[in-house]
């Protein structure tokens, strides 16, 4: 008998990071599903592209920095952060920009301080602001979504877009956000009439991808990957500053609480980037508190910044208040005075 | 003063050396007013000093080491008892690099000593009590002597001064008490193969 | 029905009680060798009290206790003591202890049991000190001393008594198989300890998956114990959690639970106190889990003390093929023991022998990605990843600032870390160097106290020696002046230029006054020859017969060490160099003498 001596606990339990991870990549299916359906196969050609870079660049990372490259890789952090980043990033993207935000993310957000576990922001969100401030014009083309375009293009048009993007010419439009954003004189009433791609609620398209990414989301809760509070804390102060503005539908609102839970990234960053556990908040109430903080800039954001979609700035801005909300949520420990604070 | 605002430069050095002066002021003030007594920072090298007062520092014990290092005359480097450890200690306190112990001073011993008499051969010279800094050597003249080993602090100055040479320094094995979990290597993993075969050899 | 209290945290390991609980307790029997160590309790070691080779019978005292915190040891049967030495003991060091080894006769010959009178039962004193002369220390897993543990201290009242049933380690059935199976006897004991402490209430814990021990110990408790059942979830069983599940109090962190009234005892102790004061019999034996899949009979054995581990696997049959480690204890706060010649000892409440496939070899750790998983499995609402990262930095003061010193190494943040990092260890090792640097300061500090008294105690004297040279100083001069007035006062005019330049020139003075000293004492020397070679020839005399006495030494030692050979001779070659140095004074002084005669 040949005896391991080993430290207790000797049980241990079925979660793992790879396991972790590979929930988060299945949690994405009903959303990526949903965008592929409303503006066609081009961010599946996107997480396909971003995820090979970013693998590249990892593995290249690591071996510099003298890690084990393939233990590391079998975490599947990078996939994970690839594809967020490819979610984010707008459909029929060409294939330089998909490397250059995957090595603002990998390289410059994750590897260079230290790899996964030591970054203080998030590497997809990174990623996705060093493009939108480097390449605005790339950055805010949308597809139009089915049914408010003739034709959505193809697989082999989506290659095209990604690799030949000179060649590529696909019906483009505003988003919703921008739509809200831009408007000034008319009532939301007179708005919806106007543009149909507003749509019921957040959206043609938007609504259902947003309720892809809140059904994957749901999955991970049940899963246990996370717990409920930045989420629902951010969800909650979104929907509650925008009722708290909503000036009754008036040319001076910033949208409906459900245009807002519904459009744009809201349900994606609440479910896969609010809840990156690295970043965020570590104990119930600093995630409570961060995420609520999160949903406040967004409205912030979208309503009266230069950009309109938020979720990415909100999170960042939040990410370097992440130390700090930790230190003032510590948890009292048990067997000591209420208010107790090292 | 309004003939200032026609020579913006002769005013704006007049600001910078009016603001000069009154923080100047300032800080003498506070100089003086919460001037520190002594100089405590000795105070705190000597806490970190391992106290053996064993003296491979080059200084009659820990306190004068202390005192030259708060002057600048000696290095941080220059105590094995206090090794790695110490030197990291002293170096965070005083804000500089830390440096390899320098090997002229001795080097760090892996397990802490203490001295042991061989109480059949002592002759009772009483010059070790002399040497011993913290009184760990118990004896008279032509009496025999031993060493109180809960005082020792290992520093061997007692060795040199002995005419019989009946004194070891014993290293002290690590006992039940002693022992203590060292931390993980991260890089080996947590797994350690101890192997052993005597149940296999008894039941066959 | 009592409200039952929720604890912060807690994980829920997969059980795998029934393996070993499908028999009852079965005697292991008597081993061939008997190995007891005499620490197998918190406090300091036992004295052993027996010599080798004399024959001892059961229950005969082996080693007496140690002071207040200590236990004596005891023979679990009779037997020859064969040796007592350093052995393998089981310790997570893997570092041998003392031990009283027994070469057990088969014949298990017992020394006449006696039970205490009734009539003594209701004194306190008594009682602790049975209780502790019995050897019983906590047999939950701890192994601190029970009668401390009952001795709560003047001032203090004891509310509640709380009988630990709670067994919450996955494997381990020794408690519950016992409650089953000797609910009265626990009752019995509890009853005693009652009386010991009278506490206004008493709670007997356990937890909801041990509905047949629930029965049992509910259908034997007496009307004022109270069985309270709650939810099983790990680590309930710990002393500081089953307090607040069952009073949702907490105890003060650094304090014990007789701080807020409450002592706890496990039931496997409880059933030691009952035959320790009714039957009279010590703690010689005690029930242990044998389980995992590398083992063909699962169960839990009423096995003696001493009884050495592999023994036991093998009555148990292992499969040394498959058994990839043997853990002591649970599968959660156990230590894995590399020796399995280690006995048996008072806290070995379970071995477990897990095959690869069922406990398997952690993977290599990943990087944390704080998933905050851990903080929210912590019972005592630490922040694990935290202390995590202070621990690789080495962070002393901001580990001890995050309570540290809190965390029970109950193993729940590593359970869960899906980073598979070892958690507990880190902080195992943190607290323990803490704890190593705390005594190396104080032992710093004391020796710099030590170091400082006699710097001042050096300088005193050397200050007295310099006071006591200045007197002699004062007074030769008072008396050079006084001498000088006096001649002035006799003579006079002329001597008072003298005493004028004396006093002008205090150096000039100072040298005459050395000459005057000198010559004095050359005339003396002169004046008094003889006493001075008295003197040296009484020293010469000593010398000889010093160096005599050396040489007389030396002759007598015929001992194999050279180096006291050695210095003895040095010894004598010194003192015959003193002899011929104090020979030839003597000499000289005697030529002298003769030639001023």
């Amino acid at each position: 008998m040949s005896l391991l001596r080993i430290t207790s606990p000797h049980a241990h339990g079925p979660l793992s990071t790879t396991r972790v991870m590979q929930t988060v990549l299945l949690a994405t299916l009903p959303g990526v599903a949903a965008l592929a359906w409303f503006f066609g196969p081009g961010v599946l050609v996107n997480i396909a592209v971003t995820s090979f870079f970013a693998i590249a660049f990892e593995a290249a990372a690591l071996k510099l920095r003298g890690r084990p490259v393939l233990r590391t890789l079998d975490d599947h952090s990078a996939v994970v952060t690839a594809t967020l980043l490819a979610i984010a990033l707008p459909p029929y993207s060409p294939w330089w920009l998909l490397a250059v935000g995957a090595a603002a993310a990998i390289l410059l957000a994750k590897q260079l301080y230290g790899g996964l576990g030591y970054n203080p922001f998030n590497p997809a969100m990174v990623g996705y602001v060093v493009l939108l401030i480097s390449f605005p014009v790339q950055m805010t083309t949308w597809a139009a979504p089915r049914g408010l375009t003739a034709e959505l293009p193809g697989l082999l048009d989506a290659l095209r877009a990604c690799f030949d993007p000179a060649s590529f010419d696909g019906a483009t439009m505003a988003t919703p956000l921008d739509l809200l954003r831009q408007n000034s004189d008319q009532s939301l009433a007179a708005l919806y009439e106007a543009t149909p791609q507003l749509g019921a609620w957040g959206g043609v398209g938007w609504q259902w991808v947003s309720l892809g990414f809140l059904a994957g989301g749901l999955w991970m809760l049940y899963r246990g990957i996370f717990t409920w509070h930045a989420p629902v804390a951010m969800l909650a102060a979104l929907a509650a500053m925008a009722a708290l503005f909503y000036d009754g539908g008036g040319p001076g609102s910033g949208g409906s609480p459900l245009f807002h839970l519904l459009s744009g990234a809201t349900m994606f960053g609440a479910f896969f980037i609010v809840t990156d556990p690295v970043t965020s908040a570590v104990s119930t109430r600093g995630r409570l508190v961060y995420g609520a903080l999160i949903g406040v800039l967004i409205y912030l954001i979208r309503t009266r910044g230069n950009y309109p979609d938020a979720v990415a700035f909100a999170v960042l801005i939040m990410n370097f208040a992440a130390p700090f909300i930790d230190y003032y949520t510590q948890p009292r420990s048990y067997g000591h005075a209420r208010g107790g604070r090292p | 003063m309004a003939w200032l605002a026609d020579y913006p430069l002769a005013a704006a050095v007049l600001a910078l050396v009016a603001l000069g002066g009154v923080f100047g002021a300032l800080l003498g003030f506070a100089a003086e007013r919460f001037r520190t007594e002594g100089n405590p920072v000795v105070d705190q090298i000597n806490a970190i000093l391992p106290q053996t007062q064993c003296g491979q520092c080059g200084y009659p014990g820990c306190r004068p080491y202390a005192e030259a290092i708060a002057a600048g005359e000696a290095e941080i480097n220059q105590c094995p008892p206090g090794g790695e450890a110490g030197i990291q200690a002293l170096a965070d306190l005083l804000d500089v690099e830390p440096k390899p112990l320098d090997a002229e001073h001795g080097e760090e011993a892996p397990v802490k000593s203490v001295a042991y008499i061989r109480e059949d051969e002592c002759i009772g010279c009483t010059k070790c009590i002399q040497a011993c800094p913290v009184d760990a050597i118990l004896g008279a003249a032509k009496q025999m002597h031993t060493v109180i080993t809960g005082e020792c602090t290992g520093c061997d100055l007692c060795v040199e001064p002995c005419p019989v040479d009946c004194i070891d320094m014993i290293p002290q094995a690590e006992t039940l008490k002693t022992w203590h979990w060292p931390l993980p290597d991260p890089a080996a993993g947590r797994v350690e193969v101890i192997a052993t075969d005597r149940l296999q050899d008894r039941a066959a | 029905m009592r409200r039952v209290h929720a604890f912060h945290g807690g994980v829920h390991p997969p059980e795998n009680k029934a393996q070993s609980l499908a028999a009852p307790i079965q005697p292991a029997g008597i081993p061939p060798q008997l190995v007891l160590p005499l620490a197998q309790h918190i406090g300091a070691p036992a004295q052993p009290v027996v010599r080798v080779g004399q024959a001892v019978r059961g229950g005969e005292l082996l080693a007496e206790a140690d002071g207040f915190v200590s236990v004596p040891v005891h023979a679990p049967t009779s037997g020859t003591v064969s040796a007592i030495e350093e052995r393998p003991v089981p310790h997570p060091s893997g570092l041998p202890a003392p031990c009283i080894v027994i070469d057990t006769d088969g014949a298990d010959a017992w020394a006449p049991l006696a039970p205490l009178p009734e009539a003594e039962r209701a004194d306190p004193t008594k009682l602790r000190e049975r209780i502790q002369g019995a050897g019983i220390a906590g047999m939950g897993g701890a192994g601190f001393p029970t009668a401390v543990k009952l001795s709560p201290g003047p001032g203090k009242t004891i509310e509640t008594l709380i009988i630990n049933g709670t067994e919450c380690e996955p494997y381990i059935t020794a408690d519950d198989t016992l409650m089953r199976e000797r609910a009265g006897d626990i009752v019995a004991g509890t009853r005693i300890l009652a009386d010991l402490l009278a506490p206004r209430e008493i709670l007997i814990g356990i937890e909801d998956n041990k509905p047949e021990a629930i029965a049992a110990v509910r259908a034997a408790a007496d009307s004022d114990m109270e069985v309270v059942v709650f939810p099983t979830k790990y680590p309930s069983g710990g002393e500081k959690q089953l307090i607040e599940i069952l009073l949702g109090k907490q105890v003060p962190s650094g304090g014990i639970p007789a701080d807020i009234g409450v002592v706890c005892q496990n039931v496997g102790t409880a059933v030691a106190v009952h035959e320790a004061v009714a039957l009279g019999r010590p703690l010689v034996s005690r029930v242990t889990t044998v389980t995992g899949e590398a083992v063909a009979h699962p169960g839990n054995y009423e096995v003696l003390l001493g009884t050495p581990m592999g023994w036991l696997l093998e009555r148990a049959g292992v499969d040394s093929e498959r058994a990839r480690r043997l853990v002591m204890g649970g599968p959660m706060m156990g230590f894995s023991i590399p020796e399995p010649a280690c006995p048996v000892v008072k806290t070995t409440n379970c071995l477990l022998v897990p095959t690869e496939a069922e406990l398997p070899t952690p993977p290599p750790a990943q990087a944390c990605i704080r998933c905050g998983l851990c903080a929210e499995a912590c019972p005592a609402t630490l922040l694990p990843q935290q202390l995590y990262w202070f621990a690789q930095g080495k962070e002393y003061d901001k580990l001890e600032g995050h309570n540290l010193f809190d965390c029970i190494e109950c193993g729940a943040c590593s359970y869960v870390c899906p980073s598979h990092i070892p958690l507990v260890q880190y902080y195992r090792a943190s607290k323990a160097d803490i704890l190593a640097r705390r005594r190396e300061s104080e032992k710093a500090d004391h020796a710099r106290e030590r170091f400082e008294a006699r710097q001042a105690r050096m300088e005193r004297l050397a200050a007295e020696r310099e006071a006591k040279r200045a007197e002699r100083k004062r007074a030769a001069e008072a008396k050079a002046k006084a001498k000088a007035e006096a001649a002035a006062s006799e003579g006079a005019g002329g001597t008072d230029d003298a005493q004028a330049a004396a006093t002008a020139d205090p150096i000039q003075a100072a040298i005459e006054r050395a000459k005057a000293r000198k010559a004095a004492l050359a005339a003396g020397t002169a004046g008094e020859p003889a006493d001075r070679l008295a003197t040296l020839s009484a020293n010469v005399d000593t010398i000889a017969k010093r160096l005599a006495a050396a040489r007389e030494k030396l002759d007598a030692y015929d001992g194999g060490e050279a180096s006291v050979a050695e210095a003895l001779k040095r010894g004598v070659e010194k003192t015959e160099e003193k002899l011929a140095r104090a020979e030839a004074e003597l000499r000289e002084a005697r030529e002298g003498a003769s030639e001023e005669a």
